[in-house]
């Protein structure tokens, strides 16, 4: 097995020039991921060091700690790198607890729940 | 292979990716490989107000199974060349 030159590794689509880096990985669940990556392979299976999950409601977000994580290939939408110089959200948004975090959710869940029973409810009146 | 030697033509060139999540990302492409995985810089999400993890990513990787449609610039293709190449590539050569 040879292993690909600095130059290689820059010009391809390889994983290896974000080792080490602080990145997010977004999930086919919507979920994102943030964290240092150890290592990867072809299938973009990847194992995360120091992993968290950002959760983000509205304009609130807690960043849950997780520790190792390995993450098969095929849940992965996108890895990015996080940009250090910039702001990794915008300034308007609060970070609150997890248990914050949890009741914002939660919230949200029941009001999106309430807004398709009410849509259901209001069916036959056909409109769209 | 043939989108893959198509894909690798563009290299350099602004293109926009969606993704099956309904995620659009805009940036150049900076590499592609045969599993049409696409990795992107200097990138912006098209709607940055619904997606502000976003916000700081300049540089990604995209699993090419997630991608749905990679939105070419105008002149990214050049239509006699692609039809003889696949003509080509459905003859087996």
């Amino acid at each position: 097995m040879s292993w690909a030159g600095p130059d290689e590794i820059l010009l391809s689509t390889s994983l290896a020039g974000f080792l080490d880096k602080k990145l997010i990985v977004l999930l086919r669940d919507g979920r994102k991921l943030l964290g240092t990556l150890c290592s990867f392979d072809q299938f973009a299976n990847v194992v995360l060091q120091g992993a968290c999950e950002r959760v983000i409601v509205g304009e609130l977000y807690c960043d849950v700690p997780l520790g190792l994580y390995v993450i098969r290939g095929e849940n992965v939408v996108l890895i990015g790198e996080l940009d250090r110089e910039k702001d990794e959200l915008p300034s308007h948004m609060t970070c609150v607890s997890e248990a914050e975090i949890r009741t914002a959710e939660k919230a949200e869940k029941e009001a999106r729940d309430l807004k398709g029973t009410m849509r259901k409810r209001m069916e036959f009146l056909d409109f769209d | 292979m043939l989108f893959f030697s198509y894909f690798k033509e563009l290299v350099g060139k602004e293109v926009t990716v969606e993704l099956k999540n309904d995620l659009a990302i805009r940036g150049t492409l900076h590499s592609v490989d045969q599993y049409l995985n696409i990795k992107l810089e200097n990138t912006r999400v098209v709607d940055q107000d619904k997606y502000p993890h976003m916000l700081s990513v300049r540089n990604c990787f995209i699993r090419g199974s997630v991608v749905r449609y990679v939105l070419l610039p105008q002149d990214g293709v050049d239509i006699d060349i692609l039809h003889d190449a696949t003509r080509r590539e459905a003859r087996g050569g």
